[in-house]
């Protein structure tokens, strides 16, 4: 039994403090590479903060990882670790890819709930299957999902090399969307209310995407489905003996997880690069695993962390650009010290802490 | 298929078996002292990257081997502290650490070589080359075991003797050392090791240590061996099949080696036959070879081939009980 | 080692002065014991007393915050549990420390080793065990994997490993709790023949029956303190249990005789296999009445866990039929329990930290829990009204008098008498027509004891059906009006309460009938 922190500890100041080790860690690799980090800081922050262009793609990043990282936080409270989120978010392109093409001579109106739900399915689809073997056969949802990743990438290559790709094109990736697929960018909407900003590729997924948050903080604290998640989540003997079945609550769980990763695609294929090419993902389901530990796992905190994963993948180009012994491989650095520091080392900052807080009480009560 | 055809195969299979098979025993050190162990994919780019630069900057294939081994080492204990020491998500850290490597290697590597993250390509000693069996000259005229001994077994890198070796080596420590007796408790229940006046915690330890020694092999004969050079991501998902490697094998030795000759065989045949037309059924895509172990290790995890039980005390951090 | 050492009159272990604190819970408090060399020494006390953090200080489990330790009378710091067996001390946890897919012999060499290399050892520990076994009177086979041994083996096991190691004090830490009373009885012949070879032993328990039965002295804790420490054969039960909890304690539950009316569950041939394929339960049939407490009595693992599982829905059955009012209940799904709980049959789960309670939810979330579909609790759309379940916790709250009364609480943050009244609360409120109850003061302190019995028996009162499982005989025996014994996945006997008594109910759970035997 540990001692009780109070709240504000709980939720802000460990998580702060991990963070603040993450980045000091993130520091030393750029000392270590023969950088000024407090330079490369700034550089970063003026690269993601700095203009209406910089906020612009700031936000389009962080859009994408609000998606991935609700759908990681979201198998969480079920206590199950989906790493699929990669692989779902591939298929979800696909999904994404199919209806456009289908519909782009139609109206915005209408292909993109055709590509919600097109993106949902496939995606729901994709984490179905891990879902009904660990919940049916016991198979370990970690691994599973890591495989079915390498099995969607390597799916994805052969639809685009084989089945979608233009015919006589070299590249392999589909024909671009036409004018009625394309979705309204934020620029051209503000630009209706009046209020000026520079072009980029932040569009009306952005919203899509708080809608998407504001959801998962419904189901998860506030309908009877996300109660049984959370007692499967805290204790699966607890949640049979109420008689919540552990196949539907995994089997669910990883639909909606599924579709929630897919929905990444809106953004990314049809909000920005309008047609389906490879590598569209470009990691972004991993950094959903450091969006939800970094969030803890709450819908609040997932949206904050994406954006300043936004920040870090808007600046780090940035950061390449001008410091061009940083590569964005930094970003994947940093990514794996933060879930190094918040997920598996969170107790290292946890044990001083409730340390600290167990004596002062001591000292009150005396 | 003609003799020389499954030759070539069966060379090729245990040439990408090797570093599976590394990687598995290593795993199976870590699992079985009831740490898993998700980061063998990390800590063999890792290995493959030190020994790669190393051993293009000093000229030796061997530097380059200490190196990596000694860059994989850092990763498994970096897991340690996250897992034993601090208690913390075994999964977690092993995601964090596969990141990390991922993330340092290309970034380092770039830093260092300016080549996009790869090392400069490797000639001579700065390479493992094929080694010639004692005798296999002699016995090559021998029929059957002529052929067995030189052609097959004689002429591959040392390394993958050293990962052959690996199996009854391992097979001996964890059945007949007193090492071996702790260490399969320490993984089935380390209540009982702690009560018995034995450090969990040292114990936890030098299995990790093991590990990571074993995972620096396996990304040595990546980068320095099978190939010339260490390659951005060249690990390619080969951590996680000798994942799935040990859970086939339920964490034994000598299975241990019968399943990675099978996904080694499989890797070979998915090399070899890219596009392969069958008869009556159509071409087979590359992309599906590729995709085969991946497949086949879900179908093996979802228990239809063998239920598989892992060692009780895993993915659990020992705390004493109040 | 520390026997040669030790002068003539110095005690086999004196502490002086021991504390220790987890966190704001002080678990030990300046405790000083004087324990005699060869003797058998008891310690008891209510769960949470501090017992077993003081024995696991002994052995260097734990670190004690201040004091120290005399082993035969030479101060013996204690770091870890390496140092306790070099010390001469052996310990038999509660929960035996053995690893089950091992053989006894490799468990017994296990950190005991001569060796880099095991094969040595195993002869060595071999040839050993054969004399330990001559000598003590403790045959069991080195080469059998002790997952496959009888509980009462392993425990064998566990002595053979302290003697091993050369123990000459032997500590043991509620040993009868697994055991029937006759392989208790054959534990306490050991450990006596164990005294008279010289060795020191401590018995921990809470029953006061086995303090009188075996101890030469025992001392008494509560709340951390070490209260008193006396010779047995000049004490009693009462003034021992007076001790323990502070105060004059009601040993006997006030109850009327029982009115037992329609039958509410027939169960008939009840089988269950376990994961494994092994069967628990091999054809258990009774019928329980409204008004009636039918106490399942037996040693823990005697298929009454199962039994309790099935008939609350979170287990399926392999064979048989269970009829509540005359309708067949489904048996084959795991996944019942919602509907269970619709036809009024409450459960009050034997572990409540696994499945009674959600530990990381308030209390508010935990008073719903599985009956969390229920109309009264639903808001609009899919949500659930949370001011309504708050407002019924409350309720409950006042009701059953947890403390503190806090519907935000975290469960885990309340002692364990009112995390089994959250349960309670929440179980009984419905007023159930059967109410299954599992360990129901299990680790739950003595003043929540009686509130929880009165409860019982009061819904036994408005004419509902209670089935008991307790492996706590004293508890059947209090509250029951009907006793059905199991042993090995059967019922091995059934009696009114009345009309039996502890030894007739002793050999029924060694599997024996004695009115058969007679017959």
């Amino acid at each position: 039994m540990s001692p009780a922190l109070p709240r504000w500890a709980d939720l802000a100041l460990i998580p702060a403090l991990n963070l603040a080790l993450a980045f000091l860690a993130a520091g030393l690799v750029v000392v270590f590479i023969g950088e000024d980090p407090v330079q490369a800081v700034s550089v970063l922050i003026r690269g993601s903060l700095g203009s209406s262009y910089a906020i612009g793609f700031t936000l389009f990043y962080a859009t994408t990882f609000v998606f991935t990282g609700l759908a990681v936080a979201i198998a969480f409270h079920a206590g199950l670790f989906n790493i699929g989120g990669e692989g779902q978010a591939i298929l979800g392109g696909i999904g994404v890819a199919l209806a456009a093409l289908w519909l782009d001579t139609t109206h915005w109106l209408v292909v993109l709930p055709a590509a919600i739900v097109a993106a949902a399915l496939f995606g729901a689809a994709w984490a179905a299957i891990p879902g009904i073997l660990a919940a049916t056969r016991g198979s370990h949802v970690v691994i599973t999902t890591i495989m079915f990743n390498f099995i969607a990438s390597a799916l994805l290559v052969y639809l685009l090399v084989n089945v979608l790709r233009v015919p006589g094109a070299m590249s392999p990736e589909t024909r671009r969307f036409a004018e009625g697929a394309h979705l309204p960018f934020m620029h051209t909407m503000l630009g209706h209310l009046g209020i000026g900003m520079a072009r980029t590729p932040m569009n009306i997924a952005s919203l899509l995407a708080l809608l998407a948050a504001l959801g998962t903080w419904v189901l998860i604290w506030r309908t009877r489905l996300g109660y049984e998640i959370r007692a499967f989540g805290h204790s699966e003997p607890a949640a049979v003996y109420a008689g919540i079945s552990p196949v539907r609550i995994i089997v669910v769980v990883m639909l909606i997880s599924g579709a929630m990763a897919a929905c990444m695609a809106l953004n990314v294929v049809l909000g920005y690069q309008q047609r389906l090419v490879l590598e569209f993902t470009a990691g972004a389901g991993f950094v959903g695993i450091a969006v939800a530990l970094m969030g803890r796992s709450h819908p609040f905190g997932v949206v904050l962390a994406a954006i300043l994963f936004g920040m870090l993948y808007q600046g780090g180009a940035e950061l390449a650009f001008e410091m061009p012994a940083i590569s964005r491989d930094m970003i994947v650095v940093i990514q794996a010290l933060v879930i190094l520091f918040t997920g598996a080392l969170e107790r290292m900052v946890r044990g001083p802490v409730e340390r600290l807080f167990a004596r002062r009480p001591a000292r009150a009560a005396t | 298929m003609d003799l020389a055809t499954a030759l070539a195969i069966a060379e090729s299979s245990m040439r990408l078996a090797a570093p599976l098979l590394l990687a598995c025993l290593a795993g199976l050190y870590s699992e079985r002292a009831g740490i898993f162990d998700i980061g063998l994919e990390g800590k063999m780019l890792g290995a493959a990257f030190g020994a790669g630069a190393v051993a293009a900057v000093t000229g030796s294939a061997w530097i380059g081997l200490a190196a990596g081994m000694a860059v994989s080492t850092v990763l498994a204990l970096i897991h340690g502290l996250a897992s034993i020491t601090f208690r913390g998500n075994q999964i977690i850290s092993g995601v964090a650490i596969n990141f990390l490597a991922s993330g340092l290697t290309a970034l380092i590597g770039q830093n260092w070589f300016g080549m996009g993250g790869q090392t400069p390509q490797l000639f001579g000693d700065q390479r493992f080359l094929a080694v010639e069996l004692p005798l296999a000259g002699a016995l090559r005229d021998v029929p059957v075991i002529g052929f067995l001994y030189s052609d097959f077994l004689s002429g591959f890198t040392v390394l993958v003797y050293v990962a052959l070796l690996a199996v009854p080596l391992t097979w001996w420590v964890l059945f007949r050392t007193r090492f071996g007796l702790r260490l399969r408790a320490v993984g089935e229940n380390p209540g009982a090791v702690d009560t018995a006046g034995i450090s969990v915690v040292r114990l936890r330890y030098q299995a990790v240590i093991i590990t990571g020694l074993l995972c620096g092999i396996a990304g040595a004969y990546l980068a320095t061996g099978m190939a010339a050079g260490f390659i951005r991501d060249m690990t390619a998902g080969k951590g996680f099949i000798a994942l799935a490697a040990l859970i086939f094998a339920k964490w034994r030795p000598w299975p241990a080696l019968w399943a990675c000759l099978l996904f080694g065989f499989l890797e070979a045949i998915g090399i070899r036959y890219q596009g392969v037309t069958i008869p009556n059924v159509g071409t087979v895509p590359v992309q599906l070879m590729q995709a085969l172990p991946y497949i086949l290790t879900v179908v093996i995890l979802a228990g239809f081939v063998g239920r598989a039980i892992p060692p009780r005390a895993g993915g659990k951090p020992y705390v004493k009980e109040r | 080692m520390a026997s040669a050492a030790q002068a003539p009159d110095a005690p086999a272990i004196e502490l002086r002065g021991i504390s220790k604190s987890f966190g704001p819970v002080k678990a030990n408090e300046d405790i000083d014991l004087r324990v005699e060399p060869g003797t058998i020494h008891g310690i008891v006390g209510e769960n949470g007393a501090g017992k077993s953090t003081l024995m696991s200080i002994l052995y260097g489990f734990y670190q004690a915050d201040a004091g120290e330790i005399l082993i035969g009378g030479k101060l013996t710091p204690i770091p870890d549990s390496d140092a306790a067996i070099r010390a001469g001390i052996g310990m038999v946890h509660q929960h035996f420390m053995l690893v089950e897919n091992f053989t006894v012999l490799e468990n017994v060499v296990l950190g005991a080793e001569d060796g880099a290399l095991l094969r040595p050892s195993l002869a060595k520990a071999r040839a050993e065990l054969t004399r330990l076994a001559r000598d003590y009177e403790l045959q069991v086979d080195a080469d059998a994997v002790v997952g496959d041994l009888s509980v009462g083996f392993q425990q064998r096991v566990e002595i053979l490993k302290a003697l091993y190691r050369h123990a000459d004090i032997l500590i043991l830490d509620e040993p009868t709790g697994v055991l029937t009373p006759a392989e208790a009885d054959h534990l306490f012949r050991i450990l006596r023949f164990l005294r008279d070879q010289g060795k020191t032993i401590i018995l921990i328990t809470h029953k006061l029956r086995e303090i009188m039965a075996i101890t030469d002295r025992v001392s008494v804790m509560r709340r951390g303190r070490m209260v008193a420490t006396l010779d047995t054969a000049r004490t009693s039960p009462p003034e021992l249990a007076e001790l323990m909890v502070g105060r004059r304690v009601l040993l006997r539950v006030d109850k009327g005789p029982a009115k037992p009316g329609d039958v509410l569950m027939q169960v008939r041939d009840l089988k269950v296999n376990d994961w494994q394929g092994v069967e628990r339960l091999r054809g258990v049939s009774f019928d329980l009445r409204g008004g009636e407490i039918l106490g399942i009595a037996g040693v823990a693992g005697n298929g009454q866990s199962e039994l309790l599982e099935v008939l609350a829905g979170i287990r399926p059955a392999s064979g048989g039929s269970v009829r509540f009012r005359g309708e067949a209940l489904a048996l084959d799904s795991v996944a019942n329990a919602e509907a269970r709980r619709a036809l009024g049959i409450a459960h009050v789960p034997e572990d409540r930290h696994r499945r009674g309670l959600v530990m990381p939810f308030s209390e508010w979330e935990n008073s719903c829990l599985g009956y969390h579909g229920e109309p009264r609790y639903a808001g609009p759309a899919w949500t659930m009204d949370r001011r309504a379940i708050r407002e019924l916790a409350q309720a409950g709250i006042e009701k059953f008098d947890i403390r503190p009364p806090s519907v935000d609480l975290t469960t885990s943050n309340f002692s364990g008498g009112n995390q089994q009244k959250i349960v309670l609360a929440r179980e009984i409120e419905r007023d159930p027509d059967v109410l299954l109850v599992g360990q129901p003061t299990r680790g739950v302190d003595i003043g929540a004891i009686e509130f929880i019995h009165r409860e019982i028996v009061a819904l036994r009162d408005r004419g509902k059906a209670i089935l008991l499982v307790s492996v706590e005989l004293d508890e059947i025996q209090a509250l029951a009006d009907r006793i059905v014994v199991m042993f090995d996945g059967r019922i091995s006997g059934a009696r009114a309460a009345g009309e039996t008594d502890e030894r007739e109910l002793g050999l029924l759970m060694a599997g024996i009938d004695p009115a058969e035997r007679a017959a």
